[in-house]
């Protein structure tokens, strides 16, 4: 077993472990139960998807940004086809913008309660996880009426939706949301009274103010420690401008104000799609695009469950973008882990992992390499890393030009 | 002859192994059932012995063998020796002898320390951490469970369970007088069988499987049967001390009863499994050191002063 | 919590038994594809559209239309239903299409060959 100092020990949670759902790799350096240290490594998630994007054109590019990730399948999309209308010069009709709010809300009900399923398996508690998923399945229900699918949607085109809300279906979308509501206010209820519950989570992952807007936290977790970051008030987008709504924001700065602000924002969340259902305007749903897009670059953000989304495209007047660039908002809340972990016992990992949503699917992107020695950056050419990682596997004896296609 | 028939058919090791298994099965069962789901059906745990027998045993290449194989096998051996000694449907066990309580009581630590054992000795990062926690986890419940098993003992002024049990059942009134020792007794055996919100040493969202990380086939068989068999053995000591009645029913009407006690406290304990979240480490120790010690002294002074008062 | 709990033990559970009761998906649920092979005019706008590549159009010996669709890659946008202009293709409410054979992901969809008078 490796040692470190005296009575100091390194353990792997992950790449695989039964505490994530992603596979990242957190080594923990323990001295007892005290954590010592934590090293994160990121990027076994990464599949090339911003390349694949160059290579296709802009509304095959909807579906595959689309999968990025399945539950904010719905913000990547958006976030993108919103940038591309952007730099086409394009006015969604109003209709489109409502019922992109609408699938947007209705997803983060969906992402908030599996949030609090996850949750409550990670400090030991299996009943709230079957009850909160047995909850959700009421918001999946509704969207595969809407929508076709239980996830990744696919109501996004460039230029406004693809399917309509009928009038059937806004009723329905009004029947689901009192059941919602009602359990919702229970589990506000459990997680501020059930004893357990509050022990295991308050004090926990603790990050002040002024460290939160250091790191660059975003969404609920930087919500729950009073840093008002919403970008729906801040720069908003789609139909939110035009609807009331509420930022929430917490003092506690720990795991249970992330966990209160999460359910808080459920509320508000109903009462949002409430008054979109009830406020629907006519018109159509979507214009008409071009296909070539012509030159220019755009950034898009956008409000995912998890935090400040965001997107750059640029384009050159041909059918396929030449760059697109994506950013999650796991990206920006993992560099706070490693401050909430200090000095505190190993039991607190998995929900502080939990607490700050993660979603590796989408954060794994390409960042930039720097060579320490060189203290500048490169951009190595496709080829020259295909024969740079041969020559370095052949240095130790394995010969991968036998691989199919490399030469 | 009569007495190897009881050992080794009924109420020994063959019942206890079937009981064990319809034990775990009706703990499931209740716990997917409260949680709005259909649970497994009846034969899922027999299922999973047949199962886990067939299956290659793996040993890590640091782990001392001996020790690895050993545990199981001392983990169920304990259990199954302590089950001769607890009254189950009359005043008589199968054995009994002055002074057995503290042999029953010390039969039923050795589990702990086994799998302490195992786990040290499987080298695993994960398997150490879990058997420490097992050990530690061991100096918070098993005081309070000492205490609350002495004090009825204390009242009826013997050292033998069954001559316990024909106390009690002489004299009914006085098991309300130990109904604080009940429920300390109750918690501190969720802490003993690690479920939640005790099962700290399992915890799977931390460190995998605990000191059971490296087990798996046949050995594992053996460690989960150990388990469920101290599930029933625990339930049936504190359903003998602190609910003595239907012990002069005959054998039908008697072993009814007995069944009825032992299922209502694996119940109990399911519900304990369910409403509960995990507890941390630190929090455990201080729970049961700032609130279930006391409360086991204060149930030992007043059986005292009760023993002054009626003698 | 205690009483949600013990109520729910009398309560039926919400698991539902598939494959021995299967759920109907929505109207409008985006799962396998149809094809008509009357309507289509061959213009490929669909295989043009398609992100993954799934569908091929071909002309058949007769001078009509054939589909061939590759289950296993489709990834059931329903983009080519957008794009066709003839409504040559549709998407029905079918879910259960594992195969234990790769060779029966690939659908082949000929259009009825002409009955001889």
């Amino acid at each position: 077993m490796p040692e470190m100092n005296s009575g100091e020990f390194k353990i792997p949670i992950g790449p695989q472990h039964p505490a994530l759902k992603e596979p990242t790799s957190f080594s923990v350096a323990l001295k007892g139960e005290k954590i010592m240290g934590v090293d994160v490594r990121l990027g076994y998630n990464h599949r090339g998807i911003e390349k694949a994007c160059e290579e296709r054109t802009y509304i095959q590019d909807v579906y595959l940004i689309e999968r990025i990730c399945g539950i904010c399948s719905h913000s990547h999309s958006t976030a993108f086809v919103q940038a591309v209308e952007e730099i086409a010069g394009l006015e969604v009709p109003k209709r489109a913008k409502y019922i992109r709010m609408i699938i947007g809300e209705l997803e983060r009900i969906h992402s908030h309660l599996l949030w609090l399923g996850v949750a409550g398996h990670e400090i030991g508690f299996d009943t709230l996880l079957m009850y909160t998923w047995r909850d959700r399945e009421i918001a999946m229900d509704i969207l595969a009426e809407i929508t076709g699918n239980r996830v990744n949607y696919g109501m996004n085109t460039i230029g406004g939706v693809r399917r309509d809300i009928t009038a059937a279906q806004a009723k329905e979308v009004m029947e689901a949301l009192k059941p919602l509501e009602e359990r919702t206010k229970y589990y506000i209820d459990i997680a501020t009274q059930e004893p357990t519950i509050v022990e295991r989570l308050s004090g926990v992952g603790y990050v002040s103010k002024e460290d939160t807007i250091k790191l660059g936290a975003v969404g609920p977790t930087a919500r729950a420690s009073g840093v008002a970051r919403d970008i729906r008030r801040d720069d908003p987008y789609s139909a939110y401008d035009e609807i009331p709504f509420n930022v929430i924001t917490d003092d506690h700065c720990d795991v249970y104000g992330r966990a209160v602000v999460r359910l808080k924002e459920l509320m508000e969340t109903y009462k949002m799609i409430s008054y979109g259902v009830m406020n629907l305007p006519e018109g159509p749903i979507s214009v008409r695009a071009p296909r070539k897009i012509p030159a220019g670059e755009a950034i898009s953000r956008y409000e995912a469950p998890r935090g400040e989304d965001f997107h750059y495209v640029k384009s050159n007047g041909s059918d396929h973008p030449e760059r697109v660039k994506v950013r999650a908002p796991t990206l920006a809340n993992v560099q706070c882990v490693k401050k909430m972990l200090e000095n505190r016992y190993l039991a607190d990992l998995p929900i502080v992992v939990a607490a700050i949503d993660p979603c590796f699917s989408c954060t794994d992107r390409l960042i930039e390499v720097k060579d320490v020695d060189k203290k500048s950056s490169d951009v190595i050419e496709w080829n020259d890393l295909t024969r740079y990682s041969i020559d370095w596997y052949r240095d130790r004896g394995i010969d991968m030009t036998k691989v199919g296609g490399l030469k | 002859m009569h007495i190897l028939f009881e050992v080794f058919i009924f109420p020994g090791v063959l019942f206890l192994f079937v009981f064990g298994l319809w034990a775990e099965f009706f703990d499931r069962r209740v716990y997917a059932r409260m949680q709005n789901r259909i649970g497994p059906p009846w034969f899922q745990p027999l299922a999973d012995i047949i199962k886990l027998i067939a299956k290659e045993d793996l040993i890590p290449e640091e782990a001392n063998v001996i020790f690895f194989k050993a545990a199981p096998v001392f983990a169920l051996a304990a259990v199954l020796a302590a089950f001769v000694y607890i009254p189950l449907w009359s005043t008589n066990a199968i054995a009994s002898f002055y002074g057995d309580i503290i042999v029953v009581l010390y039969l039923l630590t050795l589990p702990t320390i086994a799998i302490f054992l195992g786990g040290w000795y499987s080298t695993s990062l994960f398997a150490r951490i879990g058997s420490v926690r097992n050990v530690t986890q061991f100096f918070a419940y098993e005081v309070p469970l000492l205490m609350g098993m002495l004090a009825p003992t204390l009242l009826a002024n013997t050292w033998s369970f069954s001559e316990l049990t024909a106390y009690y059942h002489a004299h009914p009134q006085y098991t309300l007088i130990n109904l604080i020792a009940f429920v300390v007794c109750l918690i501190s055996l969720q802490g003993k069988l690690e479920k939640a919100p005790f099962d700290i040493p399992e915890a799977e969202t931390e460190i995998v499987a605990g000191g059971f990380t490296e087990y798996s086939g046949r050995l594992f068989a053996m460690l989960r049967l150990a388990l469920d068999i101290e599930m029933v053995v625990g339930a049936s000591l504190i359903a003998a001390v602190f609910l003595p009645f239907g012990f002069g029913l005959g054998p039908v009407a008697g072993f009814a009863v007995y069944m009825a006690k032992v299922i209502s406290i694996v119940f109990l304990l399911s519900v304990g499994r369910t409403i509960f979240a995990r507890m941390r480490m630190d929090q455990m120790i201080a729970f049961c050191w700032q609130y279930l010690v006391p409360l086991s002294m204060f149930q030992i002074i007043l059986n005292l002063v009760l023993k002054g008062f009626l003698s | 919590m205690l009483i949600e709990v013990l109520e729910n033990l009398f309560k039926k559970p919400i698991t539902i038994t598939y494959p021995i009761k299967k759920e109907a998906m929505p109207k409008g649920y985006r799962g396998k594809l149809k094809f008509f092979p009357e309507k289509c005019i061959g213009c490929k706008l669909c295989m043009k559209d398609c992100p993954a590549n799934a569908i091929t159009i071909n002309m058949t010996a007769d001078g009509k239309y054939e589909a061939i669709l590759d289950m296993g890659k489709c990834i059931y946008c329903g983009q080519c239903v957008d794009s066709c202009a003839k409504k040559a293709l549709e998407l029905t409410d079918e879910f259960d299409l594992a195969q234990t054979d790769n060779k029966k992901l690939t659908v082949d969809i000929h259009a009825e060959p002409e009955k001889k008078p």
